[in-house]
Parts: C-alpha cells; structure tokens; sequence
C-alpha cells in the first residue's frame, strides 16, 4: 500500500503518491509542465531544462520537476506540505532563459521544416518564451547524419534532448545511437553514420521534439494542418496496434500511431508506418475477366454476370486473405453457405483449434507481459511477426524476466536462455521442472510452429505446459484477419486442402500469399495486383484496408473497430458490398442492405465481437497431448519482414528496405 | 566471435546464409591486437576507459578498428566506445579515412597561470619550430603545476618552466616518460610510526563513531571545494547495509589548484592511511581511486605504493582500485567521476538520490578529496588540536593555499584558514618586482575574481559568499597591474566552455556563448546577467552555476574594463 503524501501545487492541496516525480504530480491535476527531454515511456535525463518549478523551501533557484520525486520534498518548517509553484516569476524567467538558450543555436527554417504545426519547440516557444532573441552571432551547424531510407535528419536543428538515443537503446534494443564529443560540440549520431537497423526506427520520428528527424518518405509532401486525421486498427500484423490516418485529399499521407496502453502503447513498426505508398501502387481498380487467357477490363455489370453464370450450380470453396475485415469474412461465409460451398481462411495450413476457442486466442493479453517473470518463446520470432509486440518482450526482459526460446536461434535485442530447435525441446520442457514456470509465466506459440503437419500436435504439447504450469498462453499471430474469421467460424473441420477439394470455383477474398489449385474458375476480390490477381478468372476490385470501416480482431482476441479514412480507387468497391452486389445478381438474400445491418447482423450471432476493446477469456479445454509422431525443427514464419502482404510488396519504400537487407547479405556473402 | 567461412551464420531457412554478422565486424588480426593488449585483464564494462588508455598509449590513437575489436571484447555496442571515446579529451579517436595524429604530441596549459606566463606565444612558436607531421603541438586545461607556469607535458613528460629550447631538448632525448619525485616510501613511513593508528583501529580499540567524533571535533571539512563536514558523511554510508564503496576524488582539474599533487608527491601513505581509515570507518568493500591523468608521476608512485601495501598485508590485492582519469574537468564533479568509474561518458546525476545513498553501480558511496583524506590521516596521528587549535581573524583550522601567478614564490602554503590575500602574498614571497597587485582569484575560475581592495576577508569557507565567491579548492592566483581582469575572465570562460560536459541545455550552451559575447571590447552587461542567471539557475551541476561568477564578479568588481 502506498501512503499517499499532501503536496501544495500552486496553492493546491492534493495527496499524492510519494513516488511520482514533480511533473507527473502535476499532471495529475491538471497543471502542464513543459518538456522537452522528458517522455514517459524512456529514462529520465533531465537535460533540457525546460521543465522547471519552483519548490518552496529548497534551494532559491527552480528545480528539474521530471527529476525529483515527491518523497525528496522536504516539508515546511512546521511540518506543513512541500509546496511547488509552476508559474511564479522565478520559474517563467528561468523558463524563458532556458526557452532562448535553445533558441539560440536552432536555426528558426520553421517554413521549410516538415515538423512546423506539430512541433514541441514551435508550440512552447509560443506559450513560455519570448518574441525575439537578443543573440546575433552566427549559429552552430552541424553535418547530418545518413540514417537509412526511412528517417532523414537536420541535426542542426537537434536541441540534444537524447529521445532518440533513448528509445534506440531502451525501447528497440539498438545500440546504434549516441551523444558524442562534449559541450558545444556534442553531437547525436549513428556509429560512423551507418543507416540503423531496427524495426521499430520510426518511433524516433514521433519522439523528437523538434525537427531534427523527420520522416523521409513524408517529406516536403503535407503539412500537418491540412491532414484529416481518421483513427483506425493496423493490419500489417496481428497485434491490432492503434493507428491513425492522416489523408490529404483522398491520399493517406502517413501512418502515425495512437496511444494504447493495453496493445502498442504508442510505438508501431516500420511497416505499420511506412507502408502507406503500398496503397497507391499496384491497385487494382477495375473489375477484370480472363479472355483468351488474357484478363480484359469490363465493367461491373459484366463482371458480377460472369461470376453468377461461373458459380451457378457448381461446387464453391471460399479463402480469405490476412488483411480482410470481419465483416467482410461473415459475409462471405453467408455467400457461401447459400451456394453450400466451403470456406477456410487458415491457408497456411496453421492448425489453430476450431472447436476449442483457447486454441486460438489463448489465455494472456499483451499487457500481462509487464508483469511476468518468465517468458517462453515457441516457434516465434516476435521480432518479425510483431516488432511491438517484442518490444514489449523486451521491457519484460529488462525489469528481470528471464526469457526462454525454442526454435531458430535469432537477434531478438535481448537476451535468452535457448532451449532448443526442434519439437523434442518443446517435449522436454513439458517435464522440466527445474525452470519453475508459473502462473507468472507468458507463453508465446508462434505461427512458424503451427504450419507443419504436426502444428496439432505443437498446440495440445504447449497447451500442455500451461496446463502443467498454469502459465498464461498467447498465440501470436501474423494475419490480422485471422481471430475474426476463426471468431465467426471461417473454417472447415479438415483444414484447407480438405476445404478446396473437388472446388470447381474458388472465390479469393485477398488471399495472395499461398497457390490455388489447378483446373478451378478463380474470383479474386482484392486490392492489389498480387499473386491472387495473377491467377484470377475474374477479379472484382476491392477497398483495401484503410478504405472501408471494419472490426478487426487481433492475436489477443480484442475487437477493435477501424473507420475508413478514404474512398477505393477508381471503380474500386467496399468488399462487404461487392459480397451483397454479387448475391443479389445470383438472388440470395444475405440479410443484409448496408454495413450497419451487415455488423448488426454479425454482432447478433456472435456478441463478444460487439464488444469492442474488451477480450472474451476462452473457455480453457485441457490438452490431451500424447507424443509427436517425429521430431521436426521449428522453422521460421517469415523470411523477409519487409514483404509479408500485397501492399507491402507494392510499396517501394518496404522494397527498398528489403533491397538494403538483401544487399546487405549479399555483400557479407561474397565476402 | 571468429567468422567460419564453411558454415553460414544466422541462417534461416533455405538458402546459403550470412557469412558474418550485420554491421562492420572486427578483422582478426585488429581482436587478436586488443586481446594482447588486454591480456588476462577481466572484460568489464567498467574498465572501459582503462582499456582505451591501453590502445591509446601502445598505437598513439584510438582507431576505428580497433574500436571494433574493443566492443567484440568486452561485449559492448560499437557506439557505446564511440561515445566514452570521444567524450575524453586524451582520446584521439580517428574515424574511417582520417589519419593518425603525429607520434609525439605537445600539450601546452593554456589555463590562467600558464597564460599570465605566456602560454599562447609558447603555443605559436613550437608550432613554427616542430615538424607537424612529427610533432602534435595542442592546448590543454590546467596540469596542476601552475607554481611553475608555464608548463607542458611531451608524451607523459612535464616541463617546467618551459620554452621552445627546454621542449626540443626533451624531444631530442626522446624524454617522454614522467619523472618521479623524491617521496616519503612505505618503509620510511612505516618507520616513522605510518599505518599505526591504522593498525590500532582494526584491532578494535576503538569504534568508528569514536574516530568519527575524532574527526569532526577537528572541524575537517571537505576539501575538494565543497566543504561538507567530513566526519558527518561517514554516518550515512556507515549505515547503509549491503555493499559500499568509498572512491576519492584526486580529478583535482580546477585550474590553479595543485595541493593534492603536492601531498600525493611527497607523502602518499599518509593519504592512503586516510584513505584506509575512511575505509574501515565505513567498512568499505572497496576502494576507488580516481586520479586525473595529468599526473602521470602520481600514477606511478600509487601504483608502486599500493603493491607495497598488497605485499605487506594491509590490504588485499585488488582492495583499493586506481583509476585513471582521461583528460575530463567535469569528472571532478563526484556523480560525474562516479560514472567516469563505471566507464561511461563524465555526465553529472541528478540528485537526490546522492551518491552516499546510490553512486558507484548504484551503491553507497563515500566520496572524499584528496587532501582530506590526508588530514584524516594526521588528525588521526597527531590529535584533532592540529587543526581545531589553530585560530585567526576568528576562523579554526588549517587551510593548503596553491598559489601562483605575479607572486615571486609560487606553491602550496599551508596557512591558518583565517588567512586574508595579503597574507598569502607575502606567504609566497610577495609580489613579483615591478607588479603591483591589482586582482585575485580565490578558488579556482569557479569563484571568479575580486579586486585588491577586499583584502581583508579570510579565504575560508562561508566567508567569501556575501561577496558572491567561495573559496572552492584554494587555488589562488594572483593578478597584477599588468593583466586584464577582462582576459583572465575570459580566459576562464573558455577553460568551461571545452569542459563542460553538454548534457544540460544552460551549460552547454551558455558557456559558448559567454565565451562570444565576452569576446567583444565592450561588453553587453544586461545580455551577459541575463545568460548568467540563467546559468545559474538552471544548470545542473557546478560547473554551469559556477561558470558565470567569473562574469559577474568581473561586471562587479571591474566595470571600467569591460564596460563603455
């Protein structure tokens, strides 16, 4: 139990818990600190100097109030409450001293500079400096620093409030940045000015108070005023981090991340973020009909009636891809089922439980990470399948849990006790003993685990252990699509190839990243001229992600709803409405007009998806895990992080990235 | 990690794998270099600095590649040793397709005393007279031997009293190597009654409280600058349970100050019996001795000494650690040599928590000056009177006065504490012929300057803040008729503007900028009190609130100087 301590902050008493520091106390009720250097999530360097207070009583001169806790307050000379004043004359001259001292070597190019409207400089400038600078002489300049195709820098606009540095080395597990030289000629750099290597790089674009690293493929594009922000659910994995769209026209400018405690905190991955010129390329935006083998533009009256004649009467076998909605799913699995067609969306062959739904969204949600002190890593490398979620792995690490893995052996910024690579390992752990898991244990199955032929097997073993152990259970997932169409029941009993045997049609809804079989009429709804397209009789241009509202339900099992922020391209429609476009023409009717009724309908069969942000906890099934028939090494998911769904692979700047990686390995090869 | 060139690395997948890893990795023959070089010495994150002195001295810089090996070595992130390399001013840290410094390299003490003598001229004319690609000829801050002003330093060899010829002689000879004074020795020490009290103590005669009480009763206070009452700090570590450290600050870097070299060299036992009493009053689990690197004939006598200690039985090997600083003004400051000892970059911590409560590796810490623990050493000996005894102007105790500038006999003088200026002048011999006193500097460029006519006040502790000063280390120098009070200011702002460390935004960059402003013939009096108080207000460590009193005191005390 805390004894909460009385403080006096600008002459208001409030009862504090002792270990805050000045600023969050005040934050607390309401009183804005400025900052620079500070940021909630990174150590402390009370370096800027900006967030001064006054505290009664201590020494006659303003204190650092990110630095100081309550606790250290000395009270008054009868015992009375430590008083702190935010706004006294001493404090707004020393902030405006501070406020000019930064101003002094900032090359004020706020007309030319991507961060002006949105800058922490610019806005405290404003609220606690003054309008002019008394200092004339020539400013400090310094060289820039080549950080890769993804952040470009103006170090000289750089104030040396170590964010960056920070996060690179705290949060990302990079130790590639630092403070050089001292004093004046202190400097932020990259060790020889190499490009860095983080999946997580972007962040540092966020935390820079200034303009010093902005965002190089955003650049010169937008300014922050005339965006329309839209919030919305990331789909490039299936951590469902917050995003938010920012659009100029009907363009998605940039993808910037919203604040989460539960999922992303307010960090998201590269892909997350840089995708965005992914949705402009590549799109397909007209309804499409093979003729001749060749795929001829037709209009979508045509499109829909060569679908109708295609389907009528023959044997359908539906798939879906990562990136699709819920809404979409459910109405496609209502098509199908009027066509008594089969449906799966587990085409990578992954073995998650249909009957058992703690085989598929386990037990934990992503925030008991901060809590426990062990970790137990199966068949995953989270560092490619969920950048933030690794992170958050990695804190773990950092406030003592000890991590386990089994499978390949890889960078994952931290360290860990390995257990080995193949499924003998996994048996062994289930009688180990020595480790002492616990009901503080998370347990992470990966989808790397779950693909080969005995991912049953894989599953009823892990569940195992945390039947043993009590441990919490997380299947971490790559397709964001994927809980939603396990929720409302996408699957067939035997898995996919059971699903598309003896299909004489298959309709595609985004599936791009497996082969469909041979000899069967091909539909493809999608967005992206991608492996799905190539292979379709008829493709029928779909919204992508950002351009239609949808529940997303992410590896946890928590709804979250993401709104459209733009309109599909061209000729290109919303897919729940191609979906009831297309049973009109064969008269179905799906019981749905628009997509609220589709979601009514929807949120009617299965409530908990309505539910949004809140997880359903699973019933827990026990395992009934025997032996493995063999024992195969655990492999990896992905092999390249940069190119896992069709608009990562339309987008140039994820090529670039995975060019670099490759050039990379072929320059260490040849040495 | 050697490279195999059959078997591919990180490999996933199909595919023939990575031959090595990301990033530029360290060639062999660079990793086998630096495992020579550190030998059986145990690869920690600590001892960083020590290791980059190992490649610094052997190959005269510290190269990219053998940055590369280092962090291979110890374990550590390539930048991480970029980042503590180029932080220390003896680093000479050569990036890819930059060229090694000269061989021989030529540091000149440009700080007040070396200047008043004429350093920059000194400066100027080795640079005309050496071969550049033979001979490095560079500034430097203070080297603590201001009583023979002016002074370099080629390779780890002082020259006192330099000029052009002393200095082409010493590179002729090839003399690079420091020279050792004579020193009391272990066995003279021992001889004459050294490490008895010591001794005594650890049979348990006596309680630490006991000595504790010893010592405050002699009224010692701290003697790096900050003048805490010794005997009160022991308390608060002695209490703390778990591991505790003492360290000692001999970074003595303010310029003008040279007392600590002065005991270190002719009676070191007597500071490491202090030092060991320290100990055992607290019961220290180890001992840290972080000595600046401008003392390189310090270095050497503690190190032979402390063997002797090892050897002898008073300690266990490996008990007390001697650092070695590496060219770092801000390392004086005690949370900042506290990280020094850890290896990283010399920036100042935030406190609370104070270092008696979190210091080195976030234990107790007890942190004491040099000549304090020297003091310990003879109260201990010779009773509390020797210092509590002796009174003047209405001040106790005994106070080591380096003084230097335009006095005939510049050195260390052991004076009573209630010394005024006067009587340290005509300590020192008296004004030098043909000079007439004009200024002082009473501790160190910290305390700034103040003018002949105050004269009267005793240099001690708590008497010199109503004039906006304090007496800091003691390091007095001397100004006459013929300096300029503005020059000496500035030259002090220059010394804090290359040593203040950057972390904080009021010190790093207020000192450049007073440096600018005071550059000009007229100054800007209402731009330079504002920079000050800022400064002052706002910086976190001393050396940012101490760095405008030099300023102020010279807007204070010399107007006409500076002032239209």
């Amino acid at each position: 139990m805390t004894t909460y301590r009385e403080v006096m902050i600008d002459k208001k008493i409030v009862e504090v818990d002792p270990c805050l520091t000045i600023m969050q106390a005040c934050e607390q009720i309401g009183v804005e600190i400025p900052r620079f250097c500070y940021h909630e999530r990174l150590s402390i360097a009370g370096n800027c100097r900006m967030c001064l207070v006054e505290v009664v009583g201590g020494p006659p001169k303003p204190t650092a109030s990110c630095a100081m806790q309550i606790k250290d307050l000395r009270p008054g000379p009868n015992g009375e409450p430590p008083q702190i004043k935010t706004s006294s004359a001493m404090v707004r001259k020393a902030r405006e001293g501070v406020m000019e001292f930064l101003l002094i070597n900032h090359p004020l190019d706020c007309p030319i500079c991507d961060q002006g409207g949105e800058c922490d400089l610019q806005d405290q400038a404003v609220a606690y400096g003054v309008d002019f600078s008394r200092y004339r002489e020539p400013k400090r300049a310094v060289e820039d620093l080549n950080l890769g195709p993804l952040i470009e820098t103006h170090m000289t606009r750089c104030i040396s409030c170590t964010r960056c540095v920070r996060f690179t080395t705290e949060v990302a597990g990079i130790a590639q940045m630092g403070q050089t030289g001292r004093g004046e000629d202190s400097e932020i750099t990259s060790y020889l000015s190499q490009s860095l290597k983080s999946e997580l790089q972007g962040n540092i674009i966020d935390l820079c108070p200034v303009g010093a690293l902005t965002s190089k493929p955003y650049a010169f594009s937008a300014r922050s005023w005339e965006l329309q922000k839209t919030d919305s659910i990331d789909v490039m994995d299936a951590l469902g981090s917050n995003i938010r769209l920012d659009c100029k026209g009907r363009e998605i400018m940039r993808i910037l991340p919203r604040n989460n405690d539960k999922i992303n905190e307010e960090w998201i991955s590269d892909k997350t973020r840089f995708v965005f010129d992914g949705l402009r390329r590549q799109r397909v935006d007209k309804p499409y009909i093979r003729k001749d083998g060749r795929l001829v533009e037709v209009d979508w009256e045509e499109a829909l009636d060569n679908v109708s004649i295609n389907v009528s009467g023959k044997k359908i076998a539906s798939v879906i891809g990562d990136m699709t909605s819920t809404e979409s799913i459910y109405a496609l699995r209502l098509l199908t089922e009027r066509l008594s067609g089969t449906y799966e969306c587990r085409v990578d062959k992954s073995c998650l439980s249909t009957s058992d739904r703690s085989g598929y969204v386990g037990t934990a949600a992503i925030a008991d990470l901060d809590n426990c002190d062990k970790v137990v890593l199966i068949g995953s490398n989270p560092r490619l399948e969920s950048p933030v979620f690794n992170a958050r792995i990695r804190r773990a690490w950092l406030n003592g849990a000890e991590i386990y893995l089994i499978g390949q052996k890889v960078n994952l910024t931290y360290e860990y006790n390995y257990l080995g690579e193949d499924r003998s390992a996994l048996k062994a752990l289930i009688k180990n003993v020595d480790l002492d898991l616990n009901n503080n244990t998370f347990v992470v199955l990966g989808q790397g685990a779950l693909i080969d032929d005995d991912g049953e097997e894989v599953l009823a073993a892990t569940k195992k252990i945390v039947d043993t152990y009590s441990c919490k259970f997380l299947i971490l997932h790559t397709a964001a699509s994927r809980v939603g169409a396990m929720e409302v029941g996408f699957t067939h009993s035997d898995g996919i190839d059971s699903a598309l045997e003896g299909a004489e049609v298959v309709f595609n809804l985004g599936m791009d990243e497996f082969d469909l079989p041979k000899n069967c009429f091909v539909i493809y709804q999608g967005s992206h001229g991608d492996r799905g397209a190539h292979r379709a009789d008829v493709i029928l241009p779909g919204a992508c992600y950002t351009e239609e509202s949808g529940i997303f339900v992410n590896t946890e099992g928590r709804p979250q709803l993401a709104l459209r922020a733009n309109f599909p391209p061209g000729e290109s429609k919303e897919n729940w409405a191609i979906i009831r476009a297309l049973a009109g023409k064969l008269n179905l009717d799906l019981g749905y007009n628009n997509l609220q009724e589709l979601r009514t309908k929807l949120i009617n069969e299965f409530p908990h998806l309505g539910r949004l942000d809140q997880i359903k906890t699973p019933e827990w099934v026990k395992s009934k895990f025997k032996e493995f028939s063999g024992n195969q090494l655990f492999k990896p998911y992905y092999l390249n992080y940069y190119k896992t769904n069709p608009v990562a692979r339309a987008s140039l700047i994820m090529n670039d990235l995975s060019k670099n990686l490759d050039l990379e390995n072929q320059i260490i090869a040849a040495e | 990690m050697t490279i195999h060139k059959e078997v591919g690395i990180w490999k996933s997948g199909s595919g023939k794998g990575k031959k090595s890893l990301r990033g530029r990795q360290a060639e062999n023959i660079h990793l086998e270099e630096i495992s020579n070089l550190l030998g059986a010495r145990p690869r920690k994150k600590d001892l960083l600095i020590e290791y980059l002195h190992l490649v610094q001295d052997k190959y005269g810089c510290i190269g990219f590649h053998h940055i590369s090996a280092l962090a291979e070595e110890l374990k550590l992130s390539q930048t991480e040793i970029y980042e503590v390399a180029t932080f220390y001013a003896h680093f000479d840290v050569i990036r890819e397709g930059e060229l090694p410094p000269a061989p021989v390299t030529i540091r000149v003490c440009d700080s007040l005393s070396c200047e008043l003598k004429g350093a920059q001229s000194l400066i100027n004319n080795l640079k005309t007279c050496v071969d550049p690609l033979e001979v490095r000829v560079i500034r430097a801050p203070c080297m603590g031997r201001c009583d023979t002003a002016p002074v370099l330093e080629i390779g780890h060899n002082h020259i006192d009293h330099a000029n052009v010829e002393k200095a082409q002689e010493a590179l002729e000879k090839k003399d690079f190597l420091p020279k050792i004074p004579a020193y009391e020795g272990y066995e003279a020490y021992q001889l004459s009654g050294g490490y008895n009290s010591l001794n005594d103590y650890k049979k348990g005669e006596v309680t630490p409280e006991e000595i504790e009480e010893k010592i405050s009763s002699s009224g010692l206070r701290g003697l790096g600058g900050a003048g805490f009452p010794s005997g009160k700090k022991w308390s608060f570590v002695r209490n703390a349970t778990g591991t505790k450290f003492l360290a000692v600050n001999g970074d003595e870097g303010e310029p003008g100050t040279f007392k600590d070299r002065f005991y270190l060299e002719k009676t070191p036992h007597l500071f490491l019996e202090g030092m060991l009493i320290a100990a055992w009053a607290i019961n220290a689990d180890k001992i840290f001795i972080y000595m600046r690197d401008e003392y390189p004939a310090v270095l050497k006598i503690l190190n032979k000494e402390i063997l002797l200690l090892e050897e002898s039985g008073i300690i266990e090997r490996g008990y007390i650690d001697l650092r070695r600083g590496a060219g770092a003004y801000i390392c004086g400051e005690e949370s900042a040599m506290i990280e020094s000892i850890e290896g990283k970059r010399g920036l100042p911590r935030h406190r609370p928590p104070y270092v008696a409560q979190s210091g080195i590796f976030n234990m107790p810490t007890l942190v004491h000056n040099v000549e304090t623990l020297y003091w310990v050493a003879r109260v201990c000996r010779e009773g509390p009177e020797i210092l509590s005894n002796v009174r003047k102007n209405g001040r106790v105790g005994l106070r080591s006065y380096s003084v230097s500038g335009r006095v005939t006999k510049p050195g260390v003088y052991l004076l009573p504490a209630g010394s005024t200026i006067m009587d340290i002048i005509s300590a020192a011999g008296g004004m030098l012929n043909g000079h007439i006193f004009k200024a002082y500097q009473p501790g160190g460029p910290s305390s700034g300057l103040l003018p002949a006519k105050i004269n009267n006040v005793p240099l001690d502790f708590d008497t010199l803040q109503e004039l906006g000063t304090f007496i800091g280390s003691a390091a007095v120098v001397i100004l006459s008729d013929r300096d300029k009070t503005r020059d000496a200011a500035l030259n002090m702002l220059r010394f804090f503007e290359d040593e203040s460390c950057g972390q904080c935004t009021p010190c790093r960059v207020g000192c450049e900028k007073a440096v600018k402003l005071m550059d000009c013939n007229v100054w800007d009096e209402e731009l330079l009190l504002d920079l000050c108080q800022t400064m002052v207000d706002t910086s976190i460590c001393g050396l940012g609130q101490a760095a405008p009193n030099a300023i102020l005191s010279t807007l204070k005390f010399f107007p006409k100087e500076v002032l239209r």
